[in-house]
């Protein structure tokens, strides 16, 4: 079985089942269903507020195979997902399913209950540091589920993932279940990430460190979603909690490639009143906001909105009335979750809102200009993100591929050759967004254009700017590395990676040479 | 030719590589190299490494070579330098 990419699939992966060949971004829209949810409903005398831990997981009956879901909010700083998973390993739980919207460094105590059973399966959007290498070396008994944060909304919503209990770190939770994130010790800002798994889990529980008389307003998470709540001492760092990668790059090499990248938004005519706009918080991507923000105050432009996870750098735009929105379903620093507190303009979306491909239009589809990463790209504009070129797991998509796929212009900056490794070749490790989602790769040693965008080439042949075609890319990086040979791989599946719409888009396998990093 | 010191050139930086050379006793040329694109490169690194020995007429040399995806030009430039430091 081969996805239209040409990918040859397996029809049916052990630990994951059938297999949905990818065949096109949009070939799955039309007619969908949203899953019933069963819940235990509350009585006036009912109450809500448990001691500790344990007695939640005396409540809450969790049996072996189950499901339970996290939220990464609070990112490398967050406390419960480890907390949990420890208390149930204690209880001699085992064959979980963890389905975290991210794993982070900070998660490294899930290799060993990889190891030794307790967790036998794991779904995220993205997935980073030590459990990222134990899946690539093939410790997780099923394949990992790798989605992206649109498709991980559409799954939980369609039923395609089935959550028993969904614990929310809460920032802020009253004594009868509402939730917010903006106050408190670990407050991280909105919580986009957290929302469907809140509203179609069979049992919702809020874990918080600030727990306060009811109601706590503002309510980003409802009371009638919420079955239980606890108070823990921490349920995060907030160290951890702000991103690592917020401040713009001094790196000139990335600061010409931003340039670039802003001179062929400009030269598509998109900038213009009403314009919209997202970037990652990478210090290339901070640095083309940067560019974006100099051609909108030269030209008086005022856009409609910036979307995404929010840095302090997109809050000065709107403060300066660049733009006159904010659509934020994750705050990546202090000043982002100051600007959502106290500013309606900066609105909050879910992760379904902003990328589920199977609701009534999601933000990505309003979106006109995305900035966007890549570790690998192959000459038909397929981006890999997933894996690095030694075959590791090192990312995932997250809003990669649903942004990709709604924007007008969506844009990949990226060094043409990063520590020996040209960046582009015949055959990438992975795929994780299809080619016909992006329009331009722009490199320091030059740009190339998506054949499919015929306007966008007729645009910029008018400029000076350096385009060339992918092939030509590909021979320069190959002139200066050399030609890279192969790396070997084995043949076990260790994730599936499903493209937004449910089908796979690509399989990861097992990483020979342990060794090796990068 | 013989070297008679510890000597090394280079850094742990991305793009760089930091390699040490020794004297041994045993009169042949000994590489010992970790690389983060072993892979893909690691063949084309230690040809480079060697042929940079051999053009100096180094004997008796044990080299380590920590690699974090130099160029070619690089390698050469800093196996050279190893080397001249440690006559």
């Amino acid at each position: 079985m081969k996805t239209i990419l040409g990918r040859e699939l397996p029809d049916y992966i052990d630990g994951y089942g059938e297999v949905t060949p990818f065949q096109g971004a949009f070939r799955d829209a039309g007619i969908k269903t949203r899953k019933a949810v069963k819940l235990t409903s509350v009585n006036p005398s009912d109450g809500k507020v448990l001691d500790n831990l344990e007695q939640v997981f005396d409540k809450l009956n969790i049996k072996d195979g189950m499901t339970i879901s996290f939220h990464h909010h609070l990112r490398n700083g967050d406390h419960v997902l480890n907390m949990v998973v420890a208390g149930l390993a204690n209880r001699g739980i085992k064959d979980l399913t963890v389905a975290a919207s991210s794993i982070f460094p900070i998660h490294e105590p899930l290799v060993e209950y990889m190891e030794n059973r307790v967790v036998t399966g794991l779904v995220a959007n993205y997935i980073s540091g030590p459990v990222a290498g134990a899946i690539s070396k093939g410790k997780l008994k099923k394949p990992a589920i790798m989605q992206t944060h649109g498709g991980r909304a559409r799954a939980i919503e369609s039923g395609d993932l089935h959550i028993d209990v969904a614990f929310i770190a809460a920032p802020t939770a009253d004594t009868y279940g509402n939730i917010n994130g903006v106050y408190g010790h670990a407050a991280c800002g909105t919580l986009g990430y957290a929302i469907s798994d809140a509203e179609y889990a069979d049992k919702t529980i809020a874990i918080t460190d600030n727990l306060v008389p009811f109601p706590a307003c503002p309510i980003q998470i409802s009371q009638v979603l919420v079955d239980y709540v606890v108070q823990v001492e921490s349920i995060g760092d907030p160290a951890g909690i702000v991103s690592g990668t917020t401040k713009i790059t001094k790196d000139p090499v990335a600061l010409i490639i931003a340039k670039r990248a802003a001179e062929v938004i400009k030269a598509s005519g998109l900038v213009k009143d009403g314009v919209s706009f997202q970037t990652g918080a990478g210090g290339t991507s901070l640095a083309v906001a940067a560019e974006l923000k100099d051609i909108m105050q030269r030209e008086g432009v005022v856009g409609s909105f910036a979307s995404g996870g929010v840095t302090g750098y997109l809050v000065e735009m709107l403060e300066e009335g660049l733009f006159k929105t904010l659509f934020d379903v994750q705050c990546f620093d202090l000043k982002a979750i100051d600007s959502y507190r106290n500013n309606e303009t900066h609105q909050a979306m879910s992760a379904s809102m902003y990328g589920n491909p199977h609701t009534k239009g999601a933000v990505v589809n309003c979106l006109d200009i995305m900035i966007l990463g890549a570790t690998e790209i192959d000459t038909e504009f397929n981006v890999n993100v997933t894996t690095g070129s030694s075959g590791l797991i090192m990312g995932g998509s997250g809003g990669h591929s649903d942004t990709a796929a709604g924007s007008k212009l969506s844009i990949v900056v990226t060094n043409l050759i990063k520590s020996r490794v040209p960046m582009i070749k015949d055959e990438i490790t992975t795929m994780t967004t299809p080619g016909e989602s992006i329009d331009v790769v722009v490199t320091e040693r030059g740009m190339a254009v998506n054949p499919r965008r015929v306007d966008l080439i007729e645009k910029l042949r008018i400029t000076n700017l350096p385009l060339v075609t992918i092939d030509e890319l590909k021979t320069m990086a190959e002139k200066i590395t050399g030609v890279p040979k192969a790396v070997q791989l084995l043949e076990k599946i260790v994730a599936v990676v499903e493209y937004r719409d449910g089908s796979v888009i690509d399989v990861v396998r097992q990483v020979m040479n342990t060794n090796v990093w990068g | 030719m013989k070297i008679t010191k510890v000597a090394k050139a280079g850094t742990l930086e991305s793009n760089d590589i930091l390699i040490m050379v020794m004297p041994n006793e045993s009169g042949k040329v000994e590489l010992e190299l970790e690389s983060i694109v072993l892979q893909q490169f690691g063949d084309v690194i230690e040809q480079v490494i060697l042929h940079k020995v051999k053009e100096m007429g180094v004997e008796g040399i044990t080299i380590k070579a920590q690699d974090k995806g130099a160029l070619d030009y690089t390698i050469g430039a800093r196996a050279e330098t190893a080397i001249k430091r440690a006559f």
